[in-house]
């Protein structure tokens, strides 16, 4: 394996990471209203702090994997960096306000104690979860799929061109897997009523999320696909199925890491079908291919030997604190609110 | 408006407005963290309370900070594509470093800390918060190595086949001298930044307690002296700091950017013994136009090197100078904002110098201040050292125009790069409406977050959060014991050690 090969593999293992962990976290944002009742049902307020307090002390630090995995790239395969970040101008920009807009709704929302400041948190929160979640789809398989190349190498797809029949079932493919992933989630991590919630719904959106999930891994086995990816099809398969077996067993822990499976399964395929290129065209003598997109070999030893160091460390503290946080919460731990009046 | 020009209002409007944050967030970590320390060393229940009130400020700040981070680490390939293709190799390196070794450090024990009040052994939550803090400036020095690539280019070569920078030394770019000088600059404005607000707000409530006069208050206004006499000692070393980094940062320029330097100083002509002037007038930017009205004799030369009677070369000469290196074109950066920023930097930094002296004055010899004007100085103090980190950066960033990447007199003359190289090919349409809606979306959430902090320091520290005085522990959170549903295996009080110490 050549190093810039390694490093094609490095950067979908930081998406890969990125989709199972921030997955989740949209999954629990998409949820809030709708496992969290309706705004004036009495038990509202403390089933969502259940939702989001599932995710809070982690979300933060599963975040990090996008912006590490945008730099390595950045590093890596600059050309590719370059290209796909300004190709898909509109849609990162669409995902950047989302995520600015859920960072500050999660930590601002408790701080002030009034239904109006909440409402508004919650809609940040479902802004920056609804978004990004479709919109990763979406820009991840218009990379596989090919976009327009001009001659000088730059991307002149518009919004419109991404918005096609693939793309668009790549983002709700991927909006779906995150929504069972993270109700999944919701009920490994939660306790009393919102546990039976989470496992119901879960149970509910199985069906349609496996059928969608499926298409979408099947047109792009047969577009895109290459012989040893069907194995990474029949993992995505077989993991939704466990994991709809699993929810009906009441299997929690079973039923997250079969999702969890899927979700790679799903990633590691795309990424599968794009090798040996980082950005598809669709004119394919255009396509950007990994050697061509690569940084200097010096700079691939150097990030080599930073990342052979740095990531297990990360991996080792980020899954101490999934150990420290392990405990399920229920309403009846939720603290009352201590953010400060509403006021002029 | 060209989306060139579109595309550099809204880099620098996105990164001021997230410079605006990050320096309270790189010296708070730090001060909240010592604050800790105090606590768990002297057991005195004032430093647990200043952890608490001065920890939820942090929290409230880190947020944004974060939000408005993002956004940088997409915008280099989104709007400025061609110079990502140009500088990858190089830059992109301590871009992925700062994520491998601070981000990831800082956002997971920044949730450990938040979360782990009675969950972590009283020590290892200490860990937590120092590790955030040590993660904070650890991120600034590679962004700050990388902004100094920008600024200083070495340990790269020029490669004509791709055309783009290649790295030859990792070693070099993360010991270029002028990031060696620039990250304790930054760091110190950071640590100012953040003194200044723990002594204005301490000071501040100091007055408001002794004035509202009843044992409560009075109380409490005790208890913020010790804060406010750290945030003091703060203030006063990173003074120092700021001048003596400031001096050596002043001095590489000269060599490595003289254009930057000589527009600073609104040097039109060579001099020989140059003056440090204070105040100048002039019109429309024209080097031939400006009036210097008030000025300080050889200090300009004795600050480039040392030496009064130095022959400094001005914007005229330098700009014939590039003429003949990289051929026709104006390589003179705007020398109005130049010129201001780089005084304004300075000037602003009075507002905390003021505030030192004062604050020491008034609380010298155990006592606490109740006068008007004290807490009048003290609001005034508190946005100008933001204010000065703003116009350092404006001038150390547009003082580099019309360069991304700024050719070492030193070094490889190939590795330059001029802005209008290094956009992508946008259209003015598109442009246009992201700065609209970047300016849309952190105009109301920095309405916000002004909202925020400011009910928070009005409110005061919390007497009776749930973090100090629990129950009969008034020494603090007990640190959690393992038992099931958050019960601190005792046994005792499941009903109120059932409860999570914080939930969002």
């Amino acid at each position: 394996m050549t190093l810039p090969d390694y490093w094609f593999l490095a950067i979908g293992f930081l998406f890969t990471g990125y989709f199972v962990l921030d997955g989740f976290d949209f999954g629990v944002g998409m949820l809030m209203p709708i496992l969290g009742r309706k705004r004036n049902h009495p038990d509202a307020e403390q089933r969502r702090r259940v939702l989001l307090n599932t995710i809070g002390p982690v979300w933060d630090g599963n975040e990090v994997w996008l912006i590490t995995a945008g730099a390595a790239m950045f590093a890596a395969f600059p050309v590719w960096y370059a290209t796909v970040f300004s190709g898909f101008y509109l849609v990162l920009l669409a995902i950047l306000v989302g995520l600015i807009v859920r960072v500050c709704a999660i930590e601002w929302r408790g701080k002030i104690d009034d239904p109006r400041w909440r409402g508004w948190a919650d809609v940040g929160i479902g802004l920056g979860s609804w978004i990004p979640a479709f919109a990763w789809g979406l820009v991840f398989a218009n990379i596989v799929h090919g976009v327009h190349i001009d001659g000088r190498g730059r991307m002149t797809s518009d919004v419109w061109d991404l918005l096609n029949p693939y793309g668009l079932l790549g983002g709700v493919a991927l909006l779906g897997l995150f929504l069972l992933h993270g109700a999944v989630f919701v009920a490994l991590k939660s306790d009393g009523d919102v546990r039976v919630d989470a496992r119901r719904f879960a149970a509910r959106i199985w069906l349609p999320v496996t059928v969608i999930g499926a298409a979408f891994v099947v047109w792009t086995q047969f577009a895109h696909g290459k012989g040893w990816t069907w194995a990474m099809v029949a993992l995505a398969a077989a993991a939704l199925i466990a994991a709809g077996l699993s929810i009906r067993a009441d299997r929690e822990l079973a039923a997250f890491l079969s999702t969890s499976l899927a979700v790679i399964g799903v990633s590691v395929l795309l990424f599968g079908a794009l090798f040996p290129n980082v950005l598809n065209a669709t004119d394919p003598a255009r396509s950007i291919s990994i050697e061509a997109a690569a940084s200097s070999h010096y700079t691939l030893v150097v990030m080599s030997w930073c990342t052979v160091v740095l990531l297990p460390l990360v991996m080792i503290y980020q899954a101490w604190s999934y150990i420290v946080f392990r405990r399920r919460i229920s309403t009846a731990q939720i603290p009352p609110s201590i953010g400060l009046s509403p006021r002029a | 408006m060209t989306a060139l020009d579109i595309a550099r209002w809204q880099f620098g409007m996105t990164t001021v407005m997230h410079f605006i944050l990050v320096p309270l967030t790189i010296g708070l970590a730090p001060m909240v963290a010592a604050m800790q320390t105090a606590w768990l060393i002297t057991g005195k229940n004032a430093w647990l309370k200043a952890t608490n009130f001065f920890g939820k400020l942090f929290l409230i700040n880190f947020a944004l900070g974060v939000a408005t981070g993002l956004v940088q680490e997409f915008q280099f390939g989104m709007a400025w594509s061609e110079y990502s293709k140009f500088v990858g190799d190089v830059f992109g390196a301590p871009l992925a470093l700062e994520g491998l070794v601070a981000f990831f450090m800082e956002s997971t024990f920044i949730g450990l800390w938040i979360f782990g009040w009675t969950r972590l052994p009283r020590l290892v939550h200490l860990g937590c918060i120092w590790m955030v803090a040590l993660g904070v400036n650890a991120s600034a020095f590679f962004i700050i190595a990388a902004n100094s690539w920008m600024q200083h280019p070495v340990g790269a070569t020029f490669n004509p086949e791709k055309n783009r920078a290649e790295l030859t030394s990792i070693w070099s770019v993360l010991t270029n001298s002028t990031a060696l000088a620039a990250f304790p600059h930054t760091v110190f404005g950071a640590w100012l930044t953040a003194g200044t607000f723990v002594a204005a707000i301490g000071g501040w409530w100091m007055v408001r307690g002794m004035r509202r006069g009843d044992a409560d208050a009075i109380e409490l206004a005790h208890s913020f002296r010790p804060v406010t006499r750290f945030g003091l000692g703060v203030m006063i070393v990173s003074a120092v700091g700021l001048g003596i980094t400031g001096d050596a940062q002043a001095k590489l320029m000269f060599e490595q950017q003289p254009m930057k330097m000589a527009s600073a100083e609104s040097l039109c002509h060579t001099e020989t013994a140059a003056s440090f002037s204070i105040l100048t007038v002039g019109t429309h930017n024209n080097c031939e136009s400006v009036q210097h009205l008030i000025q300080v004799p050889y200090l300009t030369s004795f600050l480039a090197n040392g030496d009064p009677n130095s022959t400094l070369k001005g914007v005229t000469e330098l700009q014939q100078e590039y003429v003949e290196k990289f051929g026709p074109g104006d390589y003179r950066p705007n020398l109005f904002v130049s010129y201001w920023a780089f005084r304004f930097m300075m000037g602003w930094s009075v507002g905390s110098g003021v505030l030192a002296l004062a604050g020491l004055w008034v609380t010298r010899k155990g006592r606490v201040p109740s006068s008007k004007w004290f807490s009048r100085l003290c609001l005034i103090a508190l946005p100008t050292p933001f204010l000065a980190n703003s116009c350092g950066w404006v001038f150390t960033e547009m003082g580099r125009q019309p360069w991304v990447v700024a050719p070492n007199p030193n070094g490889d003359p190939t590795i330059r790069l001029m802005v209008s190289q290094a956009v992508s090919g946008h259209s003015t349409a598109m442009m246009a409406f992201s700065i609209i809606t970047f300016a849309a979306v952190y105009g109301v959430l920095y309405i916000l977050w002004f909202l925020l902090l400011r009910r928070y320091v009005i409110q005061g520290p919390d007497l009776h959060s749930p973090l100090d005085g629990h129950d009969d522990h008034d020494d603090g959170a007990p640190p959690g014991g393992d038992g099931p549903d958050g019960a601190d295996g005792t046994g005792a009080k499941k009903s109120s050690s059932d409860q999570l110490s914080f939930a969002y």
